[in-house]
């Protein structure tokens, strides 16, 4: 009796323990994965180091984007035995605010105790130096290091380098985000921008174990970030400055290009702005101000800056006529002041209105007579204009290596169809030929085509990144050059026709830059310009006689030097400056002056 | 092994145990068991010495208090239960009256110099009492008995059940129905009885206190609060999962070791031995426990009289219970009570109790085999 209650008893036994191995049989067998998944859940924590930003050099070495250390303090709550008694004796040695220990009380509740609390961000060198000293009197206190990005010319190259900033949502949707977790900054505009990839560098990570609290109690795996590349750019820092001197208080724009190269040497836009200030996140207020200044201090006008060119297309034009044979060499075309053309009772005139009487090419370039380009340009056809200039670049994109390019705009019959909806008027092709009507050009396409110009056709593309050094193997890498289809004409000798008459231009007793050219140690061909106002609002349409009256007309002038070897051309254009001669000229020549004195020869090649 | 062959070539080791009323493949279970738990509590107590210091003072007197009871006649725990019984029903009601607050709840008696808990002391009183009282009666026992033996098994639980000790209480009710089973109840009303408690669930339910209807809910779904309540499970079944087959290895655990697994060196350490040992190492762990039970149940079933063999087969089954509730709890399958590992988690005074229940066993056990040379 009592021994069958037994025998159940111990087949109960079994039943049950069997049910507990059944159930542990479910849990560490069959859902074993899931467990050891959630297990590495709890404990696996992934943190990322970011790698540091590659650095921007000018050509001769010049640091212009460096990541300086900025310091802040932090306090670990379980290691200081009195937080009131350690701000205030902290406060006596540094600068501690009200509202800084407010913001820190508050995030106080919030952090697990062995966390570092911010205290104090951005400490002074002074305030480290300090802390630095009393350090033992402080456990828990530490600084923080962080580097971040400083441009230290501060505004002067702004608009090459452009600036880096935090990463917004969209930018991260447009990124592999991991390499920018740990809150890095990325580059927002400029070289900082079209070269992120290079200077970013790879994200580094840890996988770390953490307890129940968080605490990282110790580093199961790490990837090292690898660092960001640095830039060596075309640009002279020096020559950059003297010609952000030269602009003065003007606003525009200038553009200095090696022909040989199309290395940029500089490349100005002014007003500039300091980029520095985007780096920890602007203030709204500031912002505010940059937005609202009238002269748009954040806008690229060297790129993005679309200019009637004005006479300093006559060049061109002249070198189209020749090529064409539609204009010979020595040809006189008689200008009394205006042109008018056939069966039309419109006067074009000449900016001079005594007429410049018998003119030839070259006394058409030096005292840029508009009635024998308005001629010519009538005797071309807008056809011929627009497949001769196309060859120079106008109106596309240079492809240069950083953001905000535009093409500006070189008209066609096709064009004008296609977007105006109407036919081409013979009118138009006439004041095409002084680079007035329709036609838009940068000042970097202006600078790009006189160097080709210089050159006798030999075009190199513009571009701004000289080399390029991998900090990890210690190489640099230098750019190539790239060569573009060259402009070829049927006689070579015609570009020095022309360019003979830049040369009177400059050195020709009735050239319109003659102010500038009775000292010149060396020979310089230049054309000096002056558009008529469309401000930088590029689909305003041409209207001559109302904006003329509004605003004074922009001042331009392109050039290169010396003549027989060129070195260095530059466009320059001055907003409402009035005259190319007198105001744009003149800047160009310092530019010129410093580059071909102290510079040229001493590059490092 | 334990035969009875072995007799003839007994050595002189099992010859003193035996002189001594020790049962060797108990003591050797219990040994072997004990041995592993202290290694547990060593990787769950984070290699704390001091731990493992103090339990094992704690072991030693359990063995010591085992050794003790083993040296008593069964036909003397049979005169004291009464007496015993009487004690710890004044104690409890005195622990209602005046006990200390502990945990939320009372349970302590505090004479100044030791802290008691008396349902402990019931854990023994309880089947005794019952056993006691079947002991010099016909089985299988009239239903008029059975009713008494009820009452008897009530009473304790009752008053456990109001400090509020669920765990406790539960048990003491189970170690008096083992008895109750052993005398002989009739298989029928065994199965009258398991549907009467189905249907008195919803009562029960009405009476308990929120923290333990808190338990209850949160075992149906820990999810719901994985934060709260429902971490301990949670977090307990992550480390019993994750253990697989072969287990994280000894001091491994990093459920246990980066401090996710609460309670882990008392309540939950079942979940530290699963997750570094692995499935493996449960089998090995639960088959020290089935023996232990088995082993509990031969000597039931071959002790001499009704009194030790009716306490022989509760107290076997009691700690039966003990582990199923552990381990159902910690692997979720049961709600959260307060249940320890027996012989294994930190603590001292159910052990003490357990051991002080072997000792009886041994009792039953020996004295039987010296009666009949």
């Amino acid at each position: 009796m009592f021994k069958v209650r037994a025998i159940v008893a111990s087949f109960v036994s079994i039943v049950l323990i069997s049910m507990l191995l059944i159930r542990l049989f479910q849990l560490q067998i069959i859902e074993h994965a899931h467990f050891d998944t959630l297990s590495d859940n709890n404990r696996v924590r992934l943190m990322s180091s970011p790698p540091n930003r590659g650095l921007i050099y000018d050509r001769q070495g010049m640091v212009l984007a460096e990541n300086r250390p900025t310091f802040s303090l932090d306090i670990t709550p379980e290691e200081v035995d009195d937080i009131d008694l350690t701000l205030e004796a902290l406060g006596k040695i540094i600068s501690i605010r009200e509202t800084d220990i407010k913001r820190f009380k508050k995030a106080l509740k919030r952090h697990k105790p062995f966390r570092g609390v911010s205290l104090r961000t951005n400490l002074s060198e002074n305030e480290v130096a300090v802390l630095a000293v009393n350090r033992q009197r402080f456990p828990g206190v530490d600084f923080k290091t962080k580097l971040t990005r400083y441009y230290p010319l501060g505004s002067s190259a702004v608009h090459v380098l452009g600036y880096v900033s935090r990463i917004n949502e969209k930018e991260l949707q447009n990124v592999d985000s991991s390499q920018y977790s740990g809150s890095s900054p990325i580059g927002k505009v400029g070289i900082e921008r079209y070269y992120e990839k290079e200077l970013h560098g790879k994200v580094g990570f840890k996988k770390v174990e953490v307890n129940v609290q968080g605490r990282v109690l110790r580093v199961l795996e790490e990837t090292k970030p690898v660092p960001g590349k640095d830039l060596i750019l075309s640009i002279d820092a020096r020559l950059q400055a003297i010609a952000e001197e030269a602009m003065g208080d003007h606003s525009g724009a200038l553009v200095v290009i090696e022909p040989d190269t199309g290395e940029v040497l500089a490349m100005v836009s002014m007003p500039v702005y300091d980029p520095n200030l985007f780096v920890h996140g602007i203030s709204r207020k500031a912002y505010r101000a940059l937005q609202q200044s009238g002269e748009r201090p954040q806008f690229n006008r060297a790129l993005s800056g679309q200019y009637p060119p004005g006479s300093i297309m006559k060049p061109f034009i002249g070198l189209g006529g020749l090529d064409s044979g539609l204009v010979g060499k020595h040809e006189e075309v008689f200008c009394e002041g205006y042109f008018m053309l056939p069966n039309e009772e419109r006067r074009y005139r000449d900016w001079k209105k005594t007429g410049h009487l018998d003119t030839t090419m070259k006394k058409a370039l030096a005292e840029s007579c508009d009635v024998y380009f308005y001629q010519l340009a009538y005797r071309m056809g807008i056809d011929r204009i627009f497949g001769f200039l196309d060859r120079f670049g106008f109106g596309k994109k240079m492809s240069i290596d950083t953001t905000g390019e535009r093409s500006g705009l070189l008209p066609s019959r096709e064009w004008k169809k296609k977007v105006k909806k109407t036919i081409w008027y013979p009118g138009e092709t006439v004041i095409t030929g002084i680079g007035q009507g329709y036609m838009l050009a940068t000042p970097l396409q202006m600078a790009s085509a006189t160097a080709t110009l210089s050159l006798h056709g030999v075009r190199q593309q513009p571009h701004l990144l000289r080399a390029i050094r991998d900090n990890q193997s210690g190489e640099t890498q230098a750019v190539k050059t790239l060569e573009q289809k060259p402009v070829v004409i049927k006689s070579k000798r015609q570009w020095k026709q022309i360019i003979n008459g830049m040369k009177e231009v400059v050195h020709g007793v009735t050239g319109t830059a003659r102010s500038i050219g009775y000292d010149l140690t060396y020979k310089m061909a230049g054309k000096t310009g002056t558009a008529q106002v469309f401000g930088i609002a590029q689909d305003a349409e041409y209207d001559e006689e109302n904006l003329a009256k509004k605003l004074r007309d922009h001042a331009l002038f392109t050039a290169f030097a010396p003549i027989k070897k060129p070195k260095i051309a530059v466009s320059v254009i001055v907003e409402n400056g009035g005259s190319g001669g007198r105001v744009a000229a003149p800047i160009v020549k310092k530019v010129i002056d410093y580059y071909i004195h102290s510079n040229y020869g001493k590059n490092v090649h | 092994m334990y035969t009875d062959n072995l007799d003839s070539q007994k050595s002189g080791g099992l010859r003193f145990l035996q002189s001594m009323h020790i049962d060797p493949p108990l003591l050797l279970a219990l040994l072997l068991l004990t041995t592993c738990g202290l290694g547990i509590l060593y990787s769950a107590g984070n290699q704390n010495i001091d731990l493992i210091i103090r339990q094992s003072t704690r072991l030693a007197l359990a063995f010591g208090v085992m050794i003790l009871m083993a040296q008593i006649p069964p036909q003397n725990f049979k005169l004291w239960a009464p007496w015993i019984f009487l004690l710890g029903i004044i104690l409890l009601a005195l622990v209602l009256i005046l006990g200390d607050v502990g945990k939320g709840a009372q349970r302590w008696l505090d004479f100044g110099f030791v802290r008691f808990q008396p349902s402990e002391m019931m854990k023994l009183a309880a089947p005794m009492m019952v056993a006691w009282y079947f002991a010099d009666k016909a089985l299988p026992p009239s239903f008029k008995h059975i009713i008494v033996a009820i009452i008897l098994v009530i009473i304790p639980t009752m008053l456990i059940a109001k400090q509020p000790d669920l765990g406790t209480s539960l048990l003491i009710a189970a170690a008096g129905c083992f008895v109750i089973y052993f005398a002989g109840l009739k298989w029928k009303l065994i199965a009258g009885f398991a549907v009467l408690m189905g249907a008195l669930t919803p009562l029960v339910w009405h009476f308990m206190h929120a923290y333990q209807k808190q338990r209850v809910l949160t075992f149906i779904n820990p999810e719901s609060d994985p934060l709260g309540a429902g971490y301990h499970i949670i977090q307990s079944k992550i480390a019993i999962g994750s253990g697989g087959l072969y287990g994280k290895g000894w001091l491994n655990g990093t459920q246990s070791h980066l401090d996710f697994l609460p309670e882990r060196s008392t309540d939950f350490i079942f979940a530290v031995f699963s997750e570094e040992f692995g499935f493996m190492g449960v089998i090995l762990l639960l088959s020290i426990y089935f023996f232990i039970v088995i082993r509990g149940l031969v000597i039931a079933a071959s002790a001499q009289d009704s009194f030790g063999r009716l306490l022989a087969g509760s107290l076997s089954l009691t700690f039966l219970v003990y582990l199923f509730v552990n381990v159902g709890m910690v692997s979720g399958l049961l709600p959260v009570v307060g249940v320890p590992l027996p012989l294994v988690s930190y603590g001292g005074t159910s052990m003490v109790t357990l051991m002080a229940g072997f000792g009886m066993l041994m009792s039953i056990n020996s004295h039987r085999r010296l009666l009949r040379k």
